[in-house]
């Protein structure tokens, strides 16, 4: 089943530039879909389109069937699509934990009764339920953008967009938000994971990747980062560990092609058995 | 100029029952002409450190902190000199641009710290502009708004080398910055550290860029230094990172690995030597 049908998406601020040009893509229920591009590529830009924050110049966006053009369709639309900024900061409004969770369901009208499971049921899925009555300003880089994903969860959505969600945080924080995320996708959500970390793009199960706009490549992380010299065009590169082992083969290595760490590894556990 | 930073201490809060030592009896020496990299987690006292050296806060205690010829403990310490000799990049410096065209921006602190003609002023803005790789002539008089991301971060990065600073600081400089951006960035320090700048001081939570480019680190653990030295050497002896809530760099991990194989590569962890030591292994 499609969850989000984008259909000749046109969108451009004010100075006239465009920054989507004619986008056309389906996002299937479940599918862990990553979206990377230079600054300046429409990431950011898409993300706010599909959750009504903007609306499309011209073509469409549906999600479940719903145009986020149809002002009758926007809390609707928003109660679908939970949207995780870059500045965990920014995103936390209320001084006890379990206040800021509860923020977004109080706003569309939740009996207090359910609030109390939802924010049970957000706070153990990013696992912070022992921070619950602590203040956000205390806590660390990645606690804080786990209670903005707490938040977002406690409204139920069926999909969750994280625009670059991780940029701001240390090592630690990072591999907490991509392990809470596989997880909830794992458990059948949605999820689009706007990126500039090449690393975190290898969990998915299929890759976008956006230029000025338009997309330009797009299949499983396997596929696309086959395609070297597009993404260099595209202003990115590889994963670490792929850029590694492409270097030891041109060195004359025989070594297969990788993606992460873990299979880089093996490749050279193999090598050294063999010798 | 050497940075010298003896038993330093510094906590925030004034009253006692909420007090917070951000910096703990902190000793450390930079060097003139290092590329000095520190890392460690959030909350390990990295800002509150760096914020010192320039005088933007004081110690609360230390027995001793000078930044060459400059001692910040002395109360007739020149402090407008000193940060135009120690430049600040804060993280995100493009959220602190604000004048009305890209002149105007660079040239601000300029006009702060010294007291110069209009020429001497235009001079010193376009070889700024120019050392960060933008074109001078077409970017002068644009709105810093209407410019990228990357753009924005550079013409940040000139309005503080614009005075010239023989030491320069960043926050997690690269932050946010796509890969291409990030590697030219890169490529930009390493431009002007060979120029009037001597010492690059950096924030980094990417181990693999700190591995390739710091010649010395310092690894902060809850406002302590937990090690310091040549990246190879501090991330050698680190087995428990989950402890000081980092990761191994890519070359890093991969050597841990092979040596439970009993395959040992002697290697200084850059990409280039790591895959230039597994070749010769693998001839042998």
């Amino acid at each position: 089943m499609k969850v989000i049908e984008v259909k000749n998406l046109c969108y451009s601020y004010g100075n006239g530039r465009e920054v989507i040009k004619n986008l056309n893509l389906e996002i299937e229920k479940g599918e862990f879909v990553a979206i990377i591009g230079h600054n300046g590529s429409g990431k950011s830009t898409f993300a706010k389109l599909l959750n009504a924050l903007f609306t499309p110049n011209n073509g469409e966006v549906l999600i479940d069937g719903l145009n986020t053009k149809d002002k009758n369709s926007i809390y609707e639309i928003r109660k679908k699509v939970g949207v995780v900024f870059q500045n965990p900061d920014n995103q936390l409004v209320a001084s006890i934990v379990e206040d800021d969770v509860a923020f977004g369901p109080e706003n569309i009208g939740v009996k207090r009764e359910e609030i109390e499971e939802r924010i049970n049921f957000a706070l153990s899925a990013v696992n912070m339920q022992e921070f619950r009555k602590k203040t956000p300003t205390k806590l660390s880089g990645g606690q804080k953008q786990r209670i903005a994903i707490a938040g977002v969860l406690a409204i139920k959505p069926e999909i969750l967009v994280l625009d670059e969600s991780t940029a701001m945080l240390d090592p630690r924080g990072r591999k907490e938000i991509i392990d809470i995320v596989k997880d909830l996708n794992e458990k059948g959500m949605t999820v689009i994971l706007i990126t500039h970390y090449m690393e975190e793009v290898v969990n998915a199960d299929r890759v976008i990747v956006l230029t000025e706009g338009e997309k330009v490549l797009e299949g499983t992380p396997r596929e696309v980062f086959k395609k070297k010299e597009e993404l260099k065009k595209a202003g990115l590169s590889l994963p670490p560990a792929t850029i590694l082992a492409d270097k030891l083969r041109e060195k004359g290595v025989d070594i297969c092609e990788v993606l992460t760490p873990e299979e880089l590894k093996e490749e050279l556990c193999k090598l050294f058995v063999k010798i | 100029m050497q940075i010298v930073c003896k038993n330093l201490t510094f906590t925030y809060g004034k009253d006692k029952r909420i007090q917070v030592d951000a910096v703990k009896n902190l000793s450390l020496t930079i060097e003139e002409g290092e590329f000095f990299g520190i890392i460690g987690e959030t909350g390990s006292g990295k800002s509150t450190f760096i914020q010192q050296l320039n005088g933007l806060i004081k110690p609360t205690t230390s027995d001793e902190l000078k930044v060459g010829e400059f001692d910040l403990l002395d109360k007739k310490c020149d402090y407008k000199k000193l940060r135009s000799k120690v430049g600040m990049v804060f993280q995100y410096p493009e959220y602190q641009l604000f004048a009305e065209s890209v002149f105007e921006d660079v040239a601000f602190g300029l006009k702060n710290f010294e007291k110069l003609n209009e020429k001497e002023i235009e001079e010193m803005v376009r070889s700024a502009i120019e050392i960060v790789g933008l074109d001078y002539e077409k970017i002068k008089d644009k709105s810093p708004f209407d410019l990228s991301g990357g753009q924005k971060r550079r013409v940040a990065i000139a309005g503080v080398l614009v005075t010239k600073p023989e030491v320069l600081i960043l926050d997690e400089p690269a932050s946010g910055l796509d890969p291409e951006g990030k590697e030219q960035l890169l490529e930009l320090l390493h431009k002007i550290h060979n120029s009037f700048v001597k010492t690059i001081i950096m924030v980094s939570h990417d181990m693999n860029m700190v591995v390739e480019h710091c010649t010395k680190i310092a690894l902060f653990n809850k406002g302590e230094i937990y090690s310091t030295g040549k990246p190879f050497v501090v991330f050698e002896k680190l087995d428990n990172l989950e402890k000081v809530g980092l990761e191994q760099p890519l070359t890093g991990y991969l050597k841990k690995e092979l040596e439970k194989k009993k395959v040992s590569v002697d290697t200084d962890l850059t990409v280039d030597d790591f895959v230039e030591k597994i070749v010769e292994k693998i001839k042998k």
